[in-house]
């Protein structure tokens, strides 16, 4: 499991650096560690394990729009697990649990339970629905059509800068839309 | 949407944020204008701030709150990441605390004209503990907006905080309006104020900086 981590730290480094590809190894890596640590913090609170992907994807989402957060000389997998627990925390509080969070439920994930899957989720997706439509309209693009920045830009006539813009935008909200919940 | 699809996102997405110390210095940056305004139109400097420069329990006090600031923006920087526990950094505190101790102690040691009780009690302490909150306030606001981009796993803990960073910095401007330059005067009615600031932090701390 060092072993993990210390390569986790290594990807961030190079991601934080520019490295998209790393970036999204990285996020590819984890998610089944994620998938795994929500499922056990699920149904130790009677939760119905299938939401699990609606809570990685929220970690996902705080993953990525607090990465500058994230120092650079400390390992990866504290700060991860960090955001992780507060996110389940959050769900479960959501759900109207009560809340009891394994300080161990990410970090003793071991690599064989983490089977990696693509799982869809409905949560994010219906938060899809209200965001501005110049918004959606690149997120989808980019997100469900599988479209480059390059190609949305020219589908929408705009510039690669201002779909750039609208894509953060775009993700920022997504958060957001859950703290008004 | 699917976890991959998301996955594919977040990577194409390359945008950087700014740390969160250049964001709130920005933030403090901007507020503390309103602060001085509030300041220099309902309180100005005290007249006879020259002489007042040469007593040291005047200066005592710019020490302490300034102490008390610093403290709290460095605690409140570290709290921004979500990994950050308290352990290690609560000493910090210790200082403008030990320096309050420190001017009491050799307040008490030296021959005093007025007695103690009347040196605690002062001649300014209701505008002490408004005019402290009231300039805090502009501050403190601008302080949670900035750690907002922050990710405090703590939030009321990191709003408490938030309040103490601003109280500190508004009782470094009052300090130079206020003629009760007694370490006692500080020590109960500075202290009162700054307590209001840190849980009106806390309170709006634990709603505004979940993330």
């Amino acid at each position: 499991m060092r072993e993990r981590e210390d390569e986790w730290t290594g990807l961030m480094r190079s991601a934080i650096s520019g490295d998209g590809a790393a970036y999204h190894r990285l996020l590819k890596a984890i998610a089944p560690v994620l998938r795994a640590g929500a499922r056990r913090g699920l149904a130790r609170a009677g939760q119905p394990v299938d939401q699990s992907e609606d809570i990685v994807q929220d970690i996902l989402l705080a993953v990525h729009l607090k990465r500058h957060t994230w120092d650079a000389n400390a390992p990866f997998a504290p700060w991860l697990f960090a955001i992780a627990r507060n996110k389940l925390i959050d769900a479960l509080r959501r759900r109207g649990r009560r809340v009891f969070v394994n300080i161990d439920d990410f970090a003793e994930t071991l690599p064989g339970e983490a089977a990696a899957e693509t799982v869809s989720a409905s949560e994010v997706a219906a938060r899809l629905e209200s965001l501005p439509a110049r918004q959606r309209a690149v997120l989808q693009s980019i997100a469900v059509d599988s479209a480059s920045i390059r190609d949305t830009a020219a589908k929408y006539s705009m510039s690669e800068g201002a779909v750039r813009v609208a894509l953060h935008r775009a993700l920022a909200s997504l958060t957001a839309r859950l703290r008004e919940q | 949407m699917e976890t991959d699809q998301l996955i594919r996102t977040l990577a194409a997405d390359n945008t950087r944020a700014r740390p969160v110390g250049f964001v709130l210095a920005l933030a403090l940056l901007a507020a503390a204008p309103v602060s001085l305004l509030m300041f220099f139109t309902e309180l100005g400097v005290r007249p006879d701030v020259m002489t007042a420069m040469r007593n040291p329990f005047f200066d005592l006090k710019f020490a302490v709150t300034l102490a008390l600031a610093t403290s709290a923006i460095l605690v409140s920087l570290h709290l921004s990441r979500p990994e950050a526990s308290m352990r290690g950094w609560g000493w910090l505190f210790m200082i403008p605390a030990g320096l309050l101790v420190a001017g009491i102690s050799s307040e008490m040691m030296m021959p005093q004209r007025l007695p103690m009780m009347t040196r605690l009690v002062g001649q300014n302490s209701r505008v002490c503990m408004s005019a402290i909150p009231a300039m805090s306030l502009p501050l403190l606001a601008a302080a949670l907006i900035a750690l907002r981009h922050g990710a405090p796993t703590r939030p009321a803990l990191a709003g408490a905080i938030a309040g103490l960073l601003s109280a500190g910095i508004a009782a470094t401007f009052y300090a130079s309006h206020c003629t009760d330059d007694s370490p006692l005067f500080v020590v109960t009615w500075y202290t009162i104020a700054t307590a209001l600031v840190t849980a009106v932090g806390a309170l709006a701390g634990s709603r505004v900086l979940r993330f």
